[in-house]
């Protein structure tokens, strides 16, 4: 076949191609996670009962959110989340190194995973074991006494920005 | 084990290994089809096209649908309809493809008849494509469950029903088939086991079957004409290819196949979006409901025929009438004794009959869909006897054909 | 040539077939109903009157009900006609409207099986002819007084005791249409002219209102019960629970949907359910949040169309210059 004789083919086959890429877009599209998935991204705790040295867990976004009221002998950080007088540490409870769920020891005043002996302390820095970095911080919005969490605001944003969190 | 040279390419090193460059001339280049067709040759691609489009807006589908009766409806008409990006295009593209792929089926069969495409060491292609017919069929029946409206739980009844076989009053095998008293929870999930593993696994197997018993007989042509293929294809290969009765079927005949193909799609979208209701009844987008018929219920329109020859008789006769109906398309080969492959225009009285039996097929579908009352019902009656007269005439009538 | 004879065939029959098993067959299976584009002035009724007397003559059963019947909806629509033609005073309507406030509330609770509707924007939604012909008779305005021996059985039957003469119900409709006129959303049109009978699960609302999202498992519990008491309460009313309409847009044909709305009795005669009396406006909003919960797809449908059927023209075009090459030296 001489080219000139190939070109109808090519044409053909690029315009199909086209039309390709167009069906594969809507393919991507219907893998999307659903309008009513991403509506339900945010949960609200209402921070103003919580007790010091007590573990809360909260779920969001189907993972585990910790949230910790410091007491004061606890060291303060910068990723702290304050509401008025009171600190709290506020995190996604999946360990960094393979995602497992790490069990606070309030004794010990720190996080122990349980999967590969990982350990964390009150601000959610790796203090010993594999995890590679701190326990990460979601995305949360301060509304008075409550966290909107998956909503980001000025806070979280700070944070990121100087890198804290992920 | 084989010895292998090192390759210099990848098709090369694929056919080394694969022999691909064998497989594309038994396949494409060197799979010779005859040079004398028309379009209606191409409905043959025009269906693996749509069963592809099928398979694959079903893949969607199938990503969100939930088979439990309480969730079904809103499975496919709020979560596919509305949440899923794109997952109303699926769902129309599914539904309008359901009815599109009958048409086209029933073209093709049409088609068959017309040429006596069926003959002469062509029974099998008959017969494993009228296989293929009733696989579709029970595919689309089974789908037509899925959503969970009123049409699909009023079909799934009265189709279940008659598995009663009349007089003989096997209730017990209705409900067998249901896993219920009524279409529930366990009908409607092995219906949808049926429609997404068992029917597509054997309509794939079938199309396979289809496409081999073609091989040997070859594909007929507009005249009925028997050749020497292999004479053609020597012909064409030494570069006759204008006195070659033959065109390879990649890329000549596959030319003209898109070309046929792109003609449909411009047919097929235009539905999809503009016309889908006549795929999509309005009705079955009520939900079920079991202690309410809905005032008129029917067969989607490619059941229709088969239906309105159930209909005008009393109970048992009707169920054998429907049953015959089923299974006598299969046994054309076998009905038409002439010898003749030719064109129905050069048969006499098979011409006759082929387009008797088409207006037939057509006012039969037409009063299936029709409420059964008053001059419908007689036109019906009448259009059923015909369609069983034409079949007990057809061996006599090709018996006395001339041998052309 | 012959390739577009053959086609011309093929299609000839694809198109008798499909205007046999679609069109036809549809045009015989459903009663033609005239509309009457949303004007309220008892044609309908009459008529329905009518043919009701010629069946009971026929079958010699009830043959004098049937044209006491007859003659009450004439006497009745001419009265309208009549109040119409008055001269309604807006300021002596809203002095009348006090005494319907006391029910149509924003936040009012079911009364008699069913919630009265705030008529806040009243005059945007209803026809002024059915305002004044409901409450001159609610039973009779709405074409449901063959479940009422007598209007005052009507959940708002008390009505014809507080606004009697002609005058005043000129007044009262007319403050209606001039001074609760404002600008509706298709969702506020939905709930006052549909929403307190029929739910509508994909907007998440039902006959009291949105459902709002519960934490709890227990606050969601207790409102589906609150739900359910309000349901069983329009089901006494109604006779059964009146369907969802969340997919109706789909479910039945446009021209079914208009006269439906327009006079529930024209397709499914013997129902329960009241005519509503929307304008022509109202229903066109009503319908739009039909068709915006019912049917979201129709605008992307539309917008995507053409661009996929001009794609596939495109195509054939480029597969038939493709075709020509390939098949040049074959003939």
């Amino acid at each position: 076949m001489s080219s000139r004789r190939d070109f109808m083919g090519k044409a053909l086959g690029g315009f199909a191609a086209l039309g390709g890429i167009a069906a594969l877009y809507a393919m991507k599209r219907s893998w999307d996670p659903l309008p009513s998935v991403k509506a339900a991204g945010f949960t609200t705790v209402d921070l103003s009962a919580a007790e010091p040295n007590v573990l809360n867990v909260e779920k969001w976004r189907g993972k585990p959110i910790f949230i910790l009221k410091k007491t004061p002998d606890m060291k303060p950080d910068d990723r702290d989340v304050v509401v008025g007088s009171d600190r709290f540490h506020v995190s996604i409870g999946l360990c960094t190194h393979l995602g497992c769920i790490p069990a606070y020891q309030a004794d010990n005043k720190k996080f122990k995973c349980a999967c590969h002996g990982g350990e964390f302390d009150t601000s959610g820095h790796q203090i010993f074991g594999p995890p590679p970095s701190p326990l990460e911080v979601p995305p949360f919005k301060i509304d008075g006494t409550k966290i909107v969490l998956g909503e980001a605001g000025p806070e979280y944003t700070k944070m990121k920005d100087a890198g804290l969190t992920v | 084990m084989a010895h292998f040279e090192k390759a210099n390419s990848i098709n090369e090193w694929m056919d080394q290994r694969l022999a691909v460059n064998t497989l594309k001339k038994v396949m494409q280049t060197e799979y010779w089809i005859p040079k004398n067709i028309n379009f209606l040759w191409a409905m043959g691609m025009v269906l693996a096209a749509t069963f592809g489009i099928l398979l694959v807006s079903g893949i969607f589908l199938l990503m969100y649908y939930k088979p439990d009766v309480n969730m079904a409806f809103d499975s496919v008409n709020y979560t596919i309809m509305t949440e899923v990006g794109y997952g109303w295009l699926w769902r129309h593209i599914h539904g309008v493809a359901a009815s599109l792929v009958f048409l086209v089926i029933y073209i093709h069969m049409f088609t068959g008849i017309y040429y006596g495409s069926y003959k002469k060491g062509r029974e099998l292609i008959w017969l494993s494509g009228m296989l293929l017919f009733v696989t579709f069929s029970a595919e689309a029946f089974s789908g037509y469950m899925l959503p969970w409206g009123q049409m699909s739980y009023w079909a799934g009844m009265v189709i279940t029903n008659l598995f009663s076989a009349g007089s003989l009053e096997l209730y017990g095998l209705v409900e067998w088939i249901r896993g219920d008293y009524v279409p529930g929870d366990a009908f409607l999930t092995r219906f949808f086991m049926l429609h997404v593993l068992l029917l597509p696994l054997a309509i794939i197997g079938l199309i396979v079957l289809h496409f081999g018993t073609l091989r040997i007989p070859h594909v007929n042509n507009q005249d009925g004409e028997e050749f020497d293929f292999a004479e053609a294809a020597k012909l064409y290969k030494e570069g006759k290819v204008k006195e070659s009765k033959v065109i390879p079927f990649s890329p000549v005949f596959l030319s003209k196949d898109v070309f046929v193909l792109g003609v449909y799609f411009i047919l097929f979208f235009y539905l999809v979006f503009f016309h889908f209701e006549f795929a999509m009844d309005p009705v079955n987008f009520d939900p079920a409901d079991g202690l309410k018929t809905p005032p008129h219920i029917y067969p989607e329109w490619y059941f229709l025929w088969s239906y309105e020859i159930l209909r005008p008789f009393p109970k048992d006769p009707g169920l054998v009438a429907f049953g015959i109906a089923q299974v006598i398309f299969l046994m054309l080969p076998f009905l038409d004794r002439s010898p003749n492959v030719a064109p129905a225009s050069r048969r006499g009285l098979f011409n006759v009959w082929f387009w008797i039996m088409l207006l037939d097929m057509l006012v039969l579908t037409v009063m299936g869909k029709l409420p059964p009352q008053g001059i419908w019902n007689t036109i019906g009656l009448v259009a059923a006897l015909v369609f069983f007269a034409l079949w007990i005439a057809l061996p006599i009538i090709t018996k006395s054909e001339k041998k052309l | 040539m012959k390739e577009l004879k053959i086609f011309s065939v093929v299609a000839i029959f694809t198109l008798i077939l499909y205007w046999g098993v679609e069109p036809f067959a549809h045009s015989q299976m459903h009663k033609h109903v005239e509309g009457h584009n949303f004007t309220y002035d008892g044609t309908a009724d009459i008529e329905e009157a009518e043919a009701k007397v010629a069946v009971a003559k026929e079958t010699k059963t009830k043959v004098a009900e049937a044209e006491a019947t007859l003659a009450a909806k004439k006497t009745f629509w001419a009265d309208v006609k009549r109040i119409s033609k008055l001269n309604g005073n807006a300021a002596n309507g809203e002095g009348l409207f006090a005494m319907c406030a006391g029910c149509h509330m924003e936040g009012a609770v079911n009364m008699g099986g069913v919630t009265p509707p705030s008529l806040e924007k009243a005059g945007a939604l209803y026809d002024k002819n059915y305002l004044i012909a409901l409450v001159k008779n609610p039973a009779m305005a709405s074409n449901v007084d063959h479940k009422y021996a007598d209007t005052m059985m009507h959940p708002m039957g008390s009505v014809t005791t507080m606004v009697v003469d002609d005058q005043s119900i000129a007044d009262v409709v007319a403050f209606l249409m001039e001074k609760k006129k404002g600008e509706m959303t298709s969702k506020e049109a939905f709930k006052d002219a549909c929403g307190r009978c029929h739910a509508m699960r994909y907007a998440k609302t039902t006959q009291i209102g949105d459902t709002p999202v519960f934490k709890e498992k227990k606050d969601a519990l207790a409102h589906e019960i609150k739900v359910l008491d309000e349901q069983a309460l329009v089901k006494g009313y109604m006779g059964k629970l009146p369907p969802d309409l969340s997919m109706m847009i789909r479910a039945r044909s446009a021209e079914y949907m208009e006269t439906f709305v327009e006079n529930p009795q024209s397709q499914l005669p013997g129902t329960s359910m009241p005519r509503t009396g929307l304008s022509h406006e109202g229903y066109e909003k009503v319908k739009q949040y039909l068709t915006e919960i019912g049917d979201p797809s129709k605008p992307a449908r539309e917008a995507i169309g053409p661009w996929v059927v001009l794609f596939f023209v495109v195509f054939s075009v480029l597969a038939l210059l493709w075709k020509k090459e390939k098949w040049r030296d074959h003939h």
